[in-house]
């Protein structure tokens, strides 16, 4: 059983006139309640993979299954009621809100276009969604920039909980946060993977951050797969040349494993 | 309450804000102060301006109070220039969003049509507009609204081009927002600060038009307009060069204190945006 099964997915843009390839030929699988993670240096196709993966962005060629059917087939109304299940969290929590938009709104949408609970049920599902990622249920009438990035950032996870997804797409979702907060989102989507069997696309460039959270890596360099295996296996022993300059570029992962 | 503040510091705005004041109350208070109609015959036909008391501005060549033909006038001139700047706004914040969202070929053949209103010259396409629909209030404004909403649409479209592309955008799509709720909802609102931006031009250029339409005999009949004032003082034009001077007068201090005050609305939300 996989959630998400991408086979040969390439993308290709031009640049200067040339065309080149942002993903080529990737393929990897998601099973339930697995934390699979991308890494690879900047500008190597993570997001791009992150972006086709979510239909935001359509392949040149490849596969897209998700939950066992074929995600590019859908479009228009089928495709919006099927992206309840497959959900994103952004790396900057204040440009992934409207700016006008207020929390309770934030979190209203999503109930309202599945149709989740009804206009009179909502407030009271915003409130526990609110309190299921650490906040008080008092925060949803504040304006989005009114909040702190930390519970902007869980704003955005109890966005992406409300539909009851299968998987959530993290893209850098906590490279934009300061350590300790850091720590405690991690463990927060830790503890809804557990109670919850959500799977995990988990972007970033943090190798200390992936051992951590990771069940299995794929590696990227330049939009090919450069590696991939059980996260701390690879990590511990990289094979690849790419592998290998990312953890060495890692020094908080070097010194930890020294002892 | 800041951004008042702000707003009444330079003494441009404040002139033009006082002129608009004016202008408003004027409209509002013209059926109280004139009650009946301002186009029936008051007094002996051209009389001087301070004559007679209870006329202080005169008579035209018929003998109609121009007092309350001015007061009757503003009327008309706001709510053309209002309506028909609403109205054209609206039309091409709607068709900017929707050209610069969808992109593609609905892009391609909105952006033609606007074009090919922008080549013909406003008053042009509002005088054939009128001439064809015949003239009447509604008739005026959606004939000014054809010619003004290009404007708006380019700078709706240029600003939506760049908000479609945010992070918050593709979060809506990721929920499963229908493209059109995304476009009206989450991108045009953010699109608006430029576009209303735009509205003291439009308006200022909509009394204008409506006043030569009048001018021209192309206004509604049944309404004082300012335009149709200075036409008719035209004719007696050496012996009684008041009636089309004193409303004159009003066209260009009404399109003054407009522009003014578009001004320091622009010039203070400039302030703001500059100290946040
Ligand atoms: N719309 C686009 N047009 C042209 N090239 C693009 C476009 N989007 C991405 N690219 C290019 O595709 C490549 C992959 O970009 P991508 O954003 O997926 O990298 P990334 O791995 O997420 O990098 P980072 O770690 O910096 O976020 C880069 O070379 C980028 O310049
Ligand atoms: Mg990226």
């Amino acid at each position: 059983m996989t959630v998400l099964a991408v086979s040969n997915l390439s993308k290709r843009y031009r640049r200067g006139g040339k065309p080149f390839a942002a993903v080529d030929d990737v393929s990897f699988e998601i099973g339930p309640a697995e934390t699979l993670a991308l890494a690879g240096p900047s500008g190597s196709g993570k997001s791009t993979i992150a972006r086709l993966a979510l239909r935001l962005l359509e392949p040149d060629a490849g596969r897209i299954q998700f939950e066992g059917a074929d995600f590019l087939a859908l479009s228009g109304a089928a495709l919006r009621a099927r992206r309840a299940r497959l959900q994103m969290v952004f790396q900057d929590p204040l440009a992934a809100f409207n700016p006008r938009s207020i929390v309770a709104r934030v979190l209203d949408d999503p109930l309202r276009i599945h149709g989740i609970a009804s206009r009179s049920e909502r407030p009271r599902r915003i409130a526990a969604l609110l309190e299921r990622v650490g906040l008080d249920a008092g925060l949803a009438a504040r304006a989005i920039h009114e909040i702190s990035g930390g519970q902007r950032q869980r704003v955005a996870i109890a966005r992406a909980i409300a539909t009851r997804p299968s998987l959530i797409v993290l893209d850098e979702a906590v490279s934009a946060l300061d350590v300790s907060v850091r720590g405690q989102i991690l463990e927060l989507l830790l503890d809804l993977q557990r109670q919850e069997r959500i799977a995990y696309l988990f972007i970033s460039h943090d190798l200390g951050v992936i051992r951590a959270v990771a069940h299995r890596i794929v590696i990227l360099d330049a939009g090919r797969v450069a590696e991939s295996g059980d996260a701390r296996t690879v990590i511990a022993s990289p094979q690849s040349a790419i592998g290998k300059a990312l953890v060495a570029a890692t020094p908080r992962l070097n010194r930890i494993k020294t002892p | 309450m800041k951004r008042l503040h702000r707003f009444f510091q330079t003494p441009e705005a404040i002139a033009g804000a006082l002129i608009l004041a004016l202008l408003v109350i004027m409209a509002l208070a013209a059926p109280l102060l004139f009650p009946g109609d301002p186009q029936a015959i008051a007094g002996p036909a051209l009389l001087s301006p301070f004559q007679h008391w209870s006329l202080p501005l005169g008579t035209d060549r018929l003998g109609r109070d121009v007092l309350a033909e001015l007061f009757h006038g503003a009327r008309t001139s706001l709510a053309v220039g209002l309506t028909a700047a609403a109205a054209a706004l609206l039309v091409g914040a709607v068709v900017g969003t929707m050209a610069g969202f969808a992109g593609g070929l609905i892009d391609e053949v909105l952006m033609r049509i606007t074009d090919a209103f922008q080549t013909v010259p406003s008053f042009l396409l509002a005088l054939a507009f009128v001439s064809i629909v015949g003239p009447s209030l509604g008739v005026v404004i959606a004939a000014i609204a054809l010619g003004a909403w290009t404007g708006p649409a380019r700078v709706a479209r240029a600003e939506v081009l760049s908000i479609r592309e945010r992070d918050y955008v593709a979060g809506a799509r990721v929920i499963g927002m229908h493209p059109l709720e995304i476009a009206f909802r989450e991108v045009l609102p953010n699109a608006l600060p430029p576009v209303l931006a735009l509205s003291s031009v439009i308006v200022a250029a909509a009394i204008l038009t409506e006043a030569a339409l009048s001018f021209l005999g192309l206004g509604d009949p049944n309404r004082v307009t300012w335009g149709g004032m200075i036409a008719e003082g035209r004719t007696v034009l050496r012996t009684a060069p008041f009636l089309s001077i004193v409303p004159g007068i009003a066209l260009v201090l009404t399109v003054l204190g407009v522009y003014l005050a578009g001004e320091g609305v622009v010039e203070s939300t400039a302030v703001r945006r500059s100290l946040s």
